[in-house]
């Protein structure tokens, strides 16, 4: 084995509540790529936080090249040769990318030849870049090249990338992961932590999976299968979903020509989007997050009304000039993405948050005064039925797990039997299980005859339970197409839109 | 002519506070701390300025006597807000309120009393020339030293590392800390610098412009100076410009009611306050704008997980 890099030696680290990581021992070698596997919540980002010293591990040690390493800050793991990605990119929008570079490194780094430094290393990499853009115009590709750029620029030995691929294009994970390799064989070592089974198969040398805080596992990915490694991230065995191939009904939801300006800096305008969903069919839009997905949500939902009111149309009726409510009463349930501060209010129990979506639906309240007893009773269906874990429907919100938040949230959907659902990410950072449990919940919903509208990043997911699927890229929709039609490469094509993903291919 | 003279030399007297408090509130927001207290940490400033130079008889320990009665005003805020994480809108409210009673109580013994003329600069012949002598030669050396103040922030915003940092801060504070930046000390830096220009600004009204004591009498300038900030969509020479068009509306009130204008007094002193709710209203109808400029994370509170 070539000389270890870093050694990592029974990690731990507890916040209020958690034990995020638990006795986490591994180590790396010097131009390897090595991988950190593990569910949403299984410690992953807590445990390369202490490696870039953002935290401070309760217990363990660490060394560097055989040398004690315990980083107080981020300067002094950079300084000892660590680089870091991250997932939510840490780039201020409104600065330009040769001055987001200059925050990110060490101050005699930052000097006059800034620029030029910038435009050569990634020209070397296959990364073009233009040091004056401001970060708030980039695409989030372009985005994940300024963190690149910036980490490589301090000749790092070890570079951590949390969940890189999440938000490119199948194309754009391409070119990123020849820079990786290039990066590996000139004695680089990468830290590459993700969930997406295949892309550590083909990318990474070895293996450490976390679940729970603890180290569960460690293997060699190339020897394994996506089911294999899968099963040792979540512990148990999974079976996929089954489609069954209903016939559609009539069109209940109508989206026409629907266009809408950005409303915030650097925010994304609607084009020109047109798309029916009929009676038992689940239609899917896919994309790269940022590319007006939200801005779609609250046009469809009514927390913005759209210009005309037959813009979105509800089984025949134009529903384009009604809030939320006036859509509830029509027939249309929805699930925002965000679960704590959106879809549910995190300080409030679960009855009250039933109330505030399923009151008009489900009869909660009458003349201005709440029905407690129904609404108690109607979120203690909701928790049976979707095998919500709560320790009763009048606790906060917020005491609930992720993945149970959001059974109860769609569950609270489902259960208004809506004739017209629209979920965005409804499985976003839930684990394995609840997203089985949730994505069959639609599925049923949808083949009782309403219509389900699904927005979500996830690939997979989409491909898992959509009949038809299209794909939004800078605000603009794509025609929808059937699922036994598309390929992930196609779709991919699509998400970079045309030309933008021609030169990132190319570059 | 010398009408003319009276007039320009007025505004630049009553537009002067206005600078200074605007700019240090202006690299507060930049750090994305919104501290709605400027009109308290002002007031402090004048009583404190006034009744230290009066008992020193020095007016240099008085003005640093301001200075750092304003800092120490926006330290309390920063304990609140940045240590305490209490809301920023609401606890700057309260620390105006807190100022305009702090500075009554003080100021109770030196109502009335008047202090000598602040020296002025003098340089022999240039100062001595017509017109422009008595307008850039002959004023007081604050003046110069607040204009020297909106170049010296401009700078530093624009082509220092310490600028940067305040800015991205002031953006994305989430990435900032992310990136190994102390988020926290580096708003306290920016609240001290507003605190003790709020505190001069006070200082000048007091000190310089009257000079003399009366209760409430920065009488809502700390506001202004806030709109100011939103109106200069927060670019230094703007906050100037901005300034000099307030001071002049209040002075043209000023020499309109001596013209014997034939409108009652009050709604002519209105006129600065009304100009501002007009400047915020036009402002904030376009939205984008105003976004486009502002801080990204204005009054939210930052707590890092550790």
């Amino acid at each position: 084995m070539p000389d270890t890099l870093l050694d990592i030696r029974g990690v731990s680290k507890a916040f209020p509540g958690v034990q995020a990581n638990d006795d986490v021992s591994f180590r790396i070698s010097a131009g390897e790529v090595h991988a950190l596997l593990g569910e949403n919540g299984a410690g992953k980002s807590t445990l390369v936080k202490i490696v870039y010293g953002v935290m401070r591990p309760d217990a363990g040690l660490m060394t560097l090249h055989g040398k004690p390493f315990a980083p107080q800050k981020p300067s002094e793991a950079r300084a000892r040769g660590i680089g870091m990605v991250f997932q939510h990119f840490s780039l201020f929008e409104a600065l330009t990318v040769a001055e987001n570079i200059a925050l990110g490194i060490a101050p005699d780094l930052a000097r006059d030849d800034l620029r030029s430094r910038i435009v050569d290393v990634s020209r070397r990499y296959g990364l073009e870049l233009d040091p004056d853009r401001l970060v708030g115009e980039l695409s989030v590709g372009q985005r994940q090249r300024v963190e690149i750029v910036r980490c490589l620029l301090q000749n790092p030995q070890l570079v951590i990338m949390d969940e890189p691929t999440s938000v490119l294009t199948p194309q754009e994970v391409e070119v990123l992961f020849e820079t990786l390799c290039q990066l590996a064989t000139e004695g680089c070592s990468i830290l590459y932590i993700s969930h997406k089974l295949e892309e550590i198969r083909v990318l990474c040398d070895h293996a450490t999976i976390l679940r729970g805080g603890k180290v569960v596992a460690t293997c060699t990915p190339k020897e394994e299968t996506a089911k294999s490694l899968a099963e040792m991230m979540i512990g148990e065995t999974l079976t996929p979903p089954v489609k069954g191939s209903a016939a559609f009904g009539e069109i209940r939801l109508s989206i026409n020509r629907l266009s809408m300006v950005a409303d915030k800096q650097f925010g994304v305008d609607l084009a020109d989007i047109s798309l029916d969903v009929r009676a038992g069919e689940i239609v899917g839009i896919g994309g790269v997050a940022g590319n007006g997905q939200t801005r779609l949500m609250a046009a469809l939902i009514g927390e913005t009304l759209v210009d005309a009111a037959d813009m979105i149309v509800l089984d025949g009726r134009p529903v384009g000039g009604l809030p939320p409510e006036g859509r509830r009463r029509a027939g249309m349930c929805f699930v925002p993405e965000e679960r704590l501060g959106h879809a549910a209010v995190p300080e409030m129990s679960l009855v009250e948050n039933a109330i505030l979506s399923a009151r008009v639906r489900k009869n909660l309240s009458h003349k201005g005064f709440l029905n407690l007893r129904t609404a108690a009773r109607y979120a203690s269906d909701i928790v049976d039925r979707f095998s919500v874990k709560t320790a009763g429907v009048n606790h906060a919100a917020r005491s609930l797990s992720g993945g149970n938040l959001q059974k109860y949230v769609v569950g609270r959907e489902i259960m208004q039997a809506p004739t017209v659902l629209i979920a965005a990410q409804p499985t976003w950072g839930v684990d394995a299980g609840a997203a089985a449990f949730i994505h069959d919940a639609l599925m049923q919903l949808a083949s009782d005859g309403a219509a389900v509208l699904v927005i979500s990043q996830d690939l997979d997911e989409l491909f898992a339970i959509s009949d038809r699927i299209a794909v939004i890229a800078n605000g603009r929709l794509s025609e929808a197409a059937l699922v036994a039609d598309l390929t992930i490469e196609e779709i991919g094509l699509r998400m970079g839109g045309q030309a933008h993903d021609r030169k990132a291919f190319h570059a | 002519m010398d009408l003319v003279v009276n007039i320009l030399l007025g505004i630049i007297v009553a537009a002067t506070p206005l600078v200074f408090a605007a700019i240090g509130e202006l690299v507060v927001e930049k750090s994305g701390v919104l501290n709605l207290g400027v009109e308290g940490m002002m007031i402090v400033g004048a009583i404190a300025g006034f009744s230290v130079t009066l008992e020193s008889g020095n007016y240099l320990i008085g003005i640093v006597s301001a200075i750092l009665a304003g800092a120490l005003m926006a330290l309390l805020f920063g304990f609140l807000t940045q240590t305490l994480l209490a809301n920023q809108v609401a606890t700057g409210l309260a620390l105006t309120m807190f100022g305009l009673g702090l500075a009554a109580l003080w100021g109770q013994s030196y109502s009335g009393k008047t202090a000598d003329k602040f020296p002025k600069l003098d340089i022999p012949l240039l100062s001595d020339l017509p017109v422009v002598g008595k307008l850039v030669f002959g004023q007081d050396y604050l003046v110069y030293l607040s204009v020297a103040l909106v170049l010296a922030v401009s700078w530093f915003f624009r082509k220092t590392r310490g600028g940067l940092i305040i800015r991205a801060i002031g953006e994305n504070h989430e990435a900032a800390h992310a990136i190994g930046y102390p988020v926290v000390f580096y708003r306290y830096l920016a609240l001290l610098f507003g605190g003790g220009c709020a505190g001069l600004g006070g200082a000048y009204l007091s000190v310089v412009q009257t000079p003399f004591w009366a209760e409430d009498m920065t009488a809502g300038r700390g506001w202004i100076a806030l709109a100011l900030v939103v109106f200069a969509a927060w670019r230094p020479g703007r906050a100037l410009l901005g300034a000099y068009l307030f001071g002049g509306i209040t002075i043209l009130q000023l020499h309109s009611q001596g013209f014997g204008v034939k409108i009652e007094a009050q709604y002519l002193s209105m006129l600065p306050y009304l100009a501002t709710i007009m400047v915020l209203v036009m402002i904030s109808s376009d939205r984008m704008k105003v976004k486009l400029n502002a801080p990204a994370c204005l009054a939210q509170s930052f707590r890092a997980a550790t």
